[in-house]
């Protein structure tokens, strides 16, 4: 009997293909022209697609178990789109400035977040790594766009290289882990890696998956790309790179561990505390001595990453929740920081050191204090929202017992505190310099939503904390 | 009356005033004058509707009054407020120095008048809060916040190291704070819920005391703060602008003080009891060697603020002594430390502002062209120096009575102090104000005008006033200090018999 599988639940992904399909021919026929149209149109297929994905429907799998749809997946697609939505929008003035509009790129970013969610909603390991494939190659496009310019294209040839290199590792992980479990859904894998003590097979295969998957939320050591890619790639696309694909991964990254690998925590456990330390302490440290904005930001996505990973570390409940507390706070963070950096326009060039915000407060007070509270808020200073983000990913370490990580954790928090000041120190204490461009509207409008939800979220933080505990609760 | 949520009221007030500012349009004289008198009025009122809680509080009871409780944050970490008699008056100090602080910088604040206005009064509520404040979450919330806008305080409108001051201000007491932060969540984790009243019933183990009580004392420490971390003070203190310096002397060092009184001796008595010599003998060596610092500082802030650190070297022997004596005396020294040396500090400002420098050596001769100065001045250095009749005395007299009572030898080092202190307060007063007018500069200089009269009057009242009659203030904190003993004592008891228990099974 040949039943066809449901495809209810992949609505959203099939709506944002088709849609994707159509954009494309749109671009094709009517050429720069359409610019404008596939930008929006891109927009509102993702608006769509999030609408869709919050239609009522319960948990279930579908496809062979290969496509899981449960509340965490809800949740995080639901923070992929949005972070790809803003990305497109932030795009649209910075590509005319730089006279690269290409109508490609919303199309590529929407085909991204096909993948993205197929990462998230992976049951098993094909769809895994299709759903990997998918984003990466969407990724490697984007990241050279302007073709160009050397420095793009040198970023998305690094990118693909390294990418290509991880991918490879993944792959390996996987046919190991088949080979010595005869199945690829998580389930089963959890099934036969539950005993006591795994054999060395799967904890091979383990380590290579976790090297993959690290390498996709850009944690040490295998961070290497991400400065780089952060600096050479245009800024809206280090934008996006920051935001939907970081969480995409990590949403992966937790639906393996917890999901294939419960029985094996001891093990992932001692992986995970380890990149999570190294990420934190070389964010830190590494961001200190930048000049330019972007690789700096680079720099802090990977601390933010460490502490992110210390929620799974963890390997509870309440640590899990506390990943998707953080997630959710990092995007809104990391937009609103991004939209800062995409203003800073003089005339037609872009600038991208910090040293050039100098003064900032005095020429144009209301950015200056959207960032300002943004980088208290990156640095983890109560009352903001990323106090709060940190404050579940240690209370589930705590929770845990796992002290060392906690107390380096916090120490790296002050470090990082370090250069986020610094930021603000050249806003407000510095001699102004010269004056940016005005913002371009939906950038103001980006700053200024990310900038009072951060400022505010102390007043009703309740929401996004049950939200996430009952997402977290779905996985286990 | 009772069911009014008159600690929310007092609390956000100022921040609803920040709000208020914020709106003032345009950048030009009246617009910053609109914004002066904005945010004064806003101050003085928050100040008045403070009064009420004084009036209202019923100083026979050792409970929390005025509670509020709110959900908040899911689950056990609530929206919790309630003074008892401990924290009543520091809200009443903080709420009392702010028209000072605005009143202070009403001429020699030019640049960015609004922005340093809304700093104030986010400050004011943010401090208010860590006072009021009855959940662990809550109350580090407040406590962190304050960082931020007094980091901007100092690196904006600070002096021409301010950049380096506010880097080590914030740095410094951040890397203190996490640590307690990672004890909050393991209190959390054992007893289940972060309020603070539970939380001091609740019996947390010998050794995790330990650990709960350092990583507290790692921040408070920081804070108050005690020798050898203090350095940050100093620093801090010469850059920031007057105000800033006010309030930095006046309420922050107190929030450490009040940290210990909160939470180190009810919720870990065993840890407390372990560590009291410790905190002895840091208390001793910054009564003495800070002392001694100041001796030779030429910079009149940088003395005041070594001056602070010995002072709160007082604060920390009286409370770590557990006797009445120790703990009222602590208390009492902070809260006239908050008026004296908040009140040194705005006399040091007003001669900055006309001459635009802190060097001692550039002064001298004072009391030829400013004799009220010199009266008002002399208050405050005797004040400093402890002498009996004005509110300095109290407190000192206090900390070392309850000291004797536990520990001679560090009494008699902390009382050497108290002559220290003698030595550089008078002698600075004697190389400011005393001698003949050398400098041109100092030839024309003008006596204090109305506006500092408005400002430093009350102070100079509340100075004798409480030093001549300090029931005022001991009989509001007595029953709170007394059930604190208490508790603190049971405890203790309890963890010897205990102790005493386990070799009969």
């Amino acid at each position: 009997m040949n039943t066809m599988p449901n495809f209810l639940p992949a609505l959203p992904e099939i709506v944002l293909t088709m849609g994707a399909m159509l954009l494309l021919l749109l671009g094709a026929f009517r050429g720069e022209r359409g610019l404008a149209l596939v930008t929006w149109g891109a927009v509102i297929l993702l608006i769509a697609a999030l609408v869709l994905l919050h239609r009522d429907g319960e948990e279930t799998t579908t496809f062979g178990g290969a496509f899981v749809l449960d509340q965490f997946a809800v949740l995080m697609k639901s923070l992929t789109i949005i972070g790809s939505a803003a990305a497109i929008i932030m795009s649209d003035a910075y590509m005319k400035t730089v006279r690269a509009e290409r109508f490609e790129f919303p199309i590529l970013i929407v085909l991204a977040t096909v993948g993205m969610m197929m990462m998230i909603s992976a049951g098993d390991l094909i769809a895994l790594y299709l759903g990997l494939e998918l984003q990466s190659l969407a990724l490697y496009v984007i990241a050279a766009i302007r073709r160009d310019s050397l420095k793009s294209t040198e970023a998305g040839l690094k990118y693909f290289v390294l990418g290509a290199l991880s991918s490879g590792m993944l792959l390996y992980g996987s046919s190991l882990l088949y080979g010595f479990t005869g199945t690829i859904s998580f389930a089963g894998i959890a099934q036969v890696a539950n005993e006591p003590h795994p054999s060395l097979g799967i904890l091979f295969a383990l380590a290579f998956i976790s090297a993959g998957l690290a390498f996709k939320v850009s944690a040490v050591p295998f961070h290497m790309w991400t400065p780089d890619v952060y600096e050479g790639a245009p800024t809206p696309v280090t934008a996006f790179f920051s935001a939907a694909p970081k969480i995409a991964a990590m949403a992966l990254f937790v639906r393996v561990m917890i999901q294939a690998f419960p029985g094996a925590m001891d093990q992932w456990q001692q992986i995970i505390v380890f990149i999570s330390i190294a990420s934190m302490g070389l964010g830190a440290f590494a961001a200190i001595a930048q000049r330019n904005i972007k690789r700096l930001l680079a720099y802090s996505s990977i601390g933010h990453m460490g502490f992110a990973l210390v929620g799974l570390a963890s390997g509870s409940e309440n640590g899990i929740a506390g990943v998707i507390i953080y997630l959710t706070i990092y995007l809104t963070m990391t937009l609103g920081t991004f939209a800062c950096v995409l203003s800073m326009r003089r005339g037609d060039v872009m600038v991208e050191d910090i040293d050039d915000l100098a003064g900032l407060a005095k020429n144009q007070p209301l950015m200056a204090a959207a960032l300002a509270i943004l980088m208290f808020s990156l640095a983890g200073i109560p009352p903001l929202a990323g106090f709060f983000a940190k404050f579940y990913v240690f209370l589930a370490a705590i929770e845990a017992e796992l002290y060392p990580l906690a107390v380096i954790g916090v120490l790296a928090s002050v470090v990082g505190a370090f250069y986020y000041l610094r930021i603000i120190k050249i806003m407000y204490f510095d001699d102004p310099a010269e004056i940016f461009q005005p913002m371009p509207r939906e950038l103001a409008a980006i700053v200024a939503v990310t900038g009072v939800l951060v400022l505010v979220y102390f007043i009703y933080p309740s929401p996004v904390v049950i939200a996430a505990k009952a997402a977290a609760h779905s996985l286990f | 009356m009772s069911d009014w949520p008159i600690l929310s009221l007092v609390t956000f007030l100022p921040l609803a005033g920040a709000i208020l500012v914020l709106f003032i349009p345009g950048d030009d004289d009246i617009s910053r004058r609109n914004v002066r008198y904005a945010a004064l009025w806003t101050v003085s009122f928050t100040f008045l509707v403070s009064l009420l809680i004084w009036i209202n509080f019923d100083p026979t009871t050792s409970d929390f009054q005025f509670v509020e409780r709110r959900e908040w944050l899911s689950g056990t970490i609530r929206y919790h407020m309630g003074v008892d008699g401990i924290s009543m008056l520091f809200v009443i100090l903080t709420t009392f120095l702010m028209p000072a602080c605005i009143l202070a910088s009403w001429q020699s604040i030019q640049i960015r008048v609004k922005e340093y206005m809304i700093a104030f009064l986010v400050l004011e509520t943010l401090m208010i809060g860590v006072f009021c404040a009855l959940d662990l979450v809550l109350f580090y919330l407040f406590f962190e916040g304050v960082l931020i806008p007094m980091f901007l305080i100092i690196g904006i409108w600070g002096g021409a190291r301010r950049v380096y001051a506010s880097f080590k201000f914030f740095l410094y007491t951040l890397l203190g704070s996490v640590l307690m932060l990672l004890a909050i969540m393991a209190m959390y984790l054992d007893a289940g819920t972060t309020d603070i009243p539970t939380l001091m019933s609740h019996d947390f183990g010998a050794e995790m005391q330990t650990w709960l009580w350092l990583a507290f004392f790692a921040s408070f420490a920081v804070k108050m703060p005690m020798w050898p971390v203090h350095t940050w003070l100093p620093d801090a203190h010469v850059e920031a602008p007057t105000a800033g310096s006010v309030i930095l002397a006046g309420i922050l060092l107190k929030m450490g003080g009040y940290g210990f009184l909160r939470f180190s001796l009810p919720m870990f008595p065993l840890a407390s009891d372990m560590f009291a010599p410790l905190v002895f003998g840091l208390s001793a060596i910054a009564i003495i060697y800070t002392s001694l610092v100041a001796l030779v500082q030429e910079d009149m802030k940088k003395l005041i603020a070594y001056s602070s650190v010995a002072h709160m070297g007082f604060v920390t022997m009286g409370i770590f002594t557990v006797t009445a004596q120790g703990i009222q005396g602590g208390i009492f020294q902070m809260l006239s430390h908050g008026i004296v040396s908040a009140a040194l500090f705005l006399c040091v400002g007003v001669v900055y502002d006309r001459i635009h420098t802190r060097e001692i050596a550039a002064y001298g001769g004072l009391v030829n062209r400013m004799p009220i100065y010199a009266v008002v001045f002399m208050v405050f250095t005797l004040a400093n120096v402890g002498l009996p009749g004005t509110s300095g005395f109290v407190g000192e007299f206090l900390t070392l009575v309850g000291a004797f009572q536990v520990n001679t030898l560090v009494a008699v080092l902390a009382t050497t102090g108290v002559v220290l202190s003698a030595t550089y307060a008078l002698w600075l007063y004697r190389r400011v104000i005393f001698g003949t007018i050398e400098r041109e500069s100092l030839r024309t200089i003008a006596d204090v005008n109305r506006r500092e009269i408005v400002i430093l009057a009350p102070m100079v009242f509340l100075t004798i006033f409480f030093g001549i009659y300090p029931a005022a203030l001991i009989d509001i904190t007595a029953v709170s200090v007394e059930n604190l003993m208490i508790q603190y004592q049971t405890a203790l008891d309890a963890a010897v018999n205990s102790a005493l228990s386990v070799p009969e099974k």
